[in-house]
């Protein structure tokens, strides 16, 4: 039971926060909230999930998993985003790209959404029904539309229509999909995983891989694959650091809820061409974000891409399967928390400079004391340097690679690696270099110290995976790797 | 039994064509609840037996596609006082030249689908696809906002039917968060053709083109 509160308390704490008048009251819910989630997410590591609705809602290892590092990942940006909304100014302001004048729109309908995209998120962590998991997944994408359109410019608002129309229409194709995956078992099996996986052996196999590549395309459009991904730099850059970091999360639920369809695909033994599209579009997501990494001026698009590249590391490692598949999992975490770091500083360089241009920005080392270096250090975790956590996962997945004697898909992988980290280090380290144009300003703890939080989960990532989290790692890994 | 739904799917080639050809977005509009009045029967027949569960999607299915949709949709496009007319990147002959050609594509496509078990429809997958391809069609051919919350209903529409049909064991849940997620998007994408017209003064979404690398 405790793992439904981990969708219901956040849910009816977004309803309440559309009502609450008090602004400080509200931002206190909205941490409150976070603590809660976190603890009730821990909680259920220990107790045994029991499944509700014929076992439409069950918390599993990969579920637990996906929880943990969206509670850890909220409460940072609850936290950030409490601070963040009180030094917003209040009413009309200058649009510092254009110079025109907008407004924000009002704050407890960002909260509130926040909240319930918070809800969203939890409940297809724990969606075992592939009807419902297709509620959930286009429940986050209604609820984080109007999160976007936070500053009310008119690129933001066509950023919202993009992400609205593409993804929604993405999202439709995966319900194609699932409906056909009823089909492949004769219509007359229920959309319950668990009943899929054992009716597998059964399904038609056409319809099944028909089934599977609109489940692809349409998850796949959520979770950022190229060249799905065309939604994803447009919203990171004109949304806040909080929604980009959050939709972090909805990039990693998204990735579950392939790796839950892929699951009935090797129950059904036709797992070698799932895992070779999964391979192709990985490793195409990460070419394509190399590409726009190498030149990219926008330090918030250089994030962007840089999650494109991430969820194609997500997706080969999947393909690749075995110890490619703990691999992948490992990297869900790792590079959650090194993103959601990076975005939140990439919001206190923005409020610092005013400016998204690599060019303008130099010196973040000596005009930031706390985010200059925790952006250095995030810079490293990012392109997967040692001793951050995401070393140890694409490490992870490169010796899988190896292990099953893929040799030029390895090379390939190096090399894409290379060029993302190239992109990203000759953009970002300069940013951090070199003399300041601004006097130095420390930042108010509520900016600092959650990234700090977050790079450190990190660096612990690297360095020691405590035993529980091992032990769930190891199981999600078994449960989605179909081995 | 068998021959409503096939009906029912000949219908919603034929309003296909016609969402297609016309430059009127009022038509365009009432083509799409009439498409979901009709298609709120299948639940109705889908399910083999008749039960309350499947009465209740049914009415609510009717409710949203037939009455809630078209009044959100006419509502935006009142309040963003521009010419009812469709205004395609495509001429209407040449896209009604496209639905004929997906049509051919679908049957071709639908055909060499296997179709487990008896009690579905041959036409079933042709007709998905059909709808499907007309509402992406819509979806990029079709300059106002307005009109791309049409074709993107039309896509729906033709998932519903698909789902309907395929999904013969009755799943109230599932089919419920559905509708109310389908709800939720067209109200949002309601609020957002609102705030577009009212921050550019037109909802051309052809002309929304400042972000691009």
């Amino acid at each position: 039971m405790l793992d439904t509160l981990t969708i219901i308390a956040p849910a009816l704490a977004g309803a309440t926060a559309f009502v609450i008048v008090n602004n400080h009251a509200r931002r206190m819910l909205l941490v409150g909230t976070a603590l809660a989630h976190l603890v009730l997410t821990l909680g259920a590591f220990t107790a045994p999930s029991r499944p509700l609705f014929d076992g439409a809602l069950l918390l599993d290892e990969a579920g637990r998993l996906f929880l943990l590092i969206t509670s850890v990942l909220f409460l940072a940006a609850a936290f950030y985003t409490a601070g963040y909304l009180k030094r917003e100014t209040r009413g009309n302001r200058q649009d510092m790209v254009e110079g025109s004048l907008f407004s924000n729109s009002p704050e407890a309908r960002f909260t509130g959404c926040l909240l319930l995209f918070l809800a969203a998120l939890s409940f297809v962590c724990m969606a075992r029904n592939l009807g419902l998991l297709w509620v959930g997944v286009e429940a986050t994408t209604l609820a984080s539309a109007p999160l976007i359109y936070f500053h009310r410019h008119h690129r933001s608002l066509e950023a919202t229509w993009k992400y609205l129309l593409l993804c929604s229409v993405g999202i439709a194709l995966a319900l194609f999909g699932t409906y056909m995956l009823a089909l492949a078992g004769g219509g007359e099996v229920s959309l319950s995983l668990d009943a899929l996986l054992a009716v597998a052996p059964t399904l038609d196999p056409v319809l099944l891989k028909a089934a599977f590549v609109f489940l692809l395309v349409g998850y796949g459009t959520k979770m950022g694959l190229a060249p799905l991904h065309t939604w994803l730099p447009d919203v990171y850059s004109e949304s806040p650091s909080v929604v980009a970091l959050m939709s972090t999360c909805l990039l990693n639920v998204s990735f579950l809820a392939i790796l839950r369809v892929r699951q009935v695909l090797s129950a059904a033994g036709q797992a070698p061409f799932g895992n070779d599209l999964l391979v192709f579009l990985g490793l195409v997501s990460m070419a394509w974000a190399g590409a726009f990494l190498l030149r990219q001026t926008d330090y918030k698009r250089l994030l962007a891409y840089s999650s494109v590249e991430h969820m194609g590391i997500l997706a080969f490692g999947a393909g690749i399967g075995g110890a490619g598949m703990h691999g992948s999992l490992m990297h869900v975490l790792a590079h959650g928390v090194a993103k959601g770091a990076m975005f939140l500083l990439a919001g206190n360089i923005l409020s610092a400079y005013l400016t998204k241009s690599v060019s303008g920005v130099r010196g973040v080392t000596r005009s930031l004391p706390f985010s200059g270096p925790l952006w250095v250090a995030g810079v490293l975790a990012l392109t997967g340097m040692p001793p951050f956590g995401a070393f140890v996962s694409e490490l992870a997945i490169l010796r899988a690679a190896l292990a099953g004697e893929r040799y030029l898909l390895a090379v390939i992988f190096l090399l894409l690696l290379a060029m993302a980290f190239i992109g990203i280090t000759t953009a970002a380290l300069r940013m951090a270099q070199g003399k300041s144009g601004i006097p130095a300003r420390p930042e108010p703890m509520s900016a600092a110290l959650p990234p700090l939080g977050l790079m450190l989960g990190a660096l612990l990532l690297g360095l020691y995976y405590p035993a529980p989290l091992a032990r769930v790692l190891a199981a999600a890994a078994r449960l989605t790797g179909g081995f | 039994m068998l021959s409503v739904v096939e009906l029912i799917l000949v219908c919603l080639v034929l309003t296909n064509l016609v969402f297609l050809g016309t430059s009127r977005i009022g038509l365009c509009i009432r083509m799409v609840s009439f498409q979901g009045v009709v298609l709120a029967v299948l639940p109705l027949l889908g399910h083999g037996e008749f039960a309350l569960s499947s009465l209740v999607v049914s009415g609510a299915t009717a409710l949203l596609k037939g009455w809630a949709f078209p009044w959100l949709l006419f509502r935006s496009l009142e309040s963003a006082h521009v010419r009812a007319e469709v205004e395609p990147y495509v001429g209407y002959s040449n896209s009604l030249l496209f639905g004929v050609a997906a049509l051919a594509v679908s049957v071709w496509l639908g055909g060499r689908m296997p179709l487990p078990g008896p009690g579905v429809p041959q036409l079933l997958t042709p007709v998905a696809f059909f709808t499907i391809l007309v509402g992406l069609f819509g979806i990029v051919t079709r300059r106002k906002a307005v009109s791309q919350v049409v074709g993107y209903l039309v896509l729906e529409n033709g998932i519903f039917a698909f789902g309907a049909v395929a999904l013969r064991k009755a799943q109230f849940l599932v089919e419920m968060g559905i509708l109310l997620d389908v709800f939720v998007a067209v109200f949002v994408m309601g609020i957002a053709i609102f705030r577009i017209n009212r921050e550019f003064d037109h909802i051309d979404s052809g002309r929304m083109a400042s972000l691009k690398e």
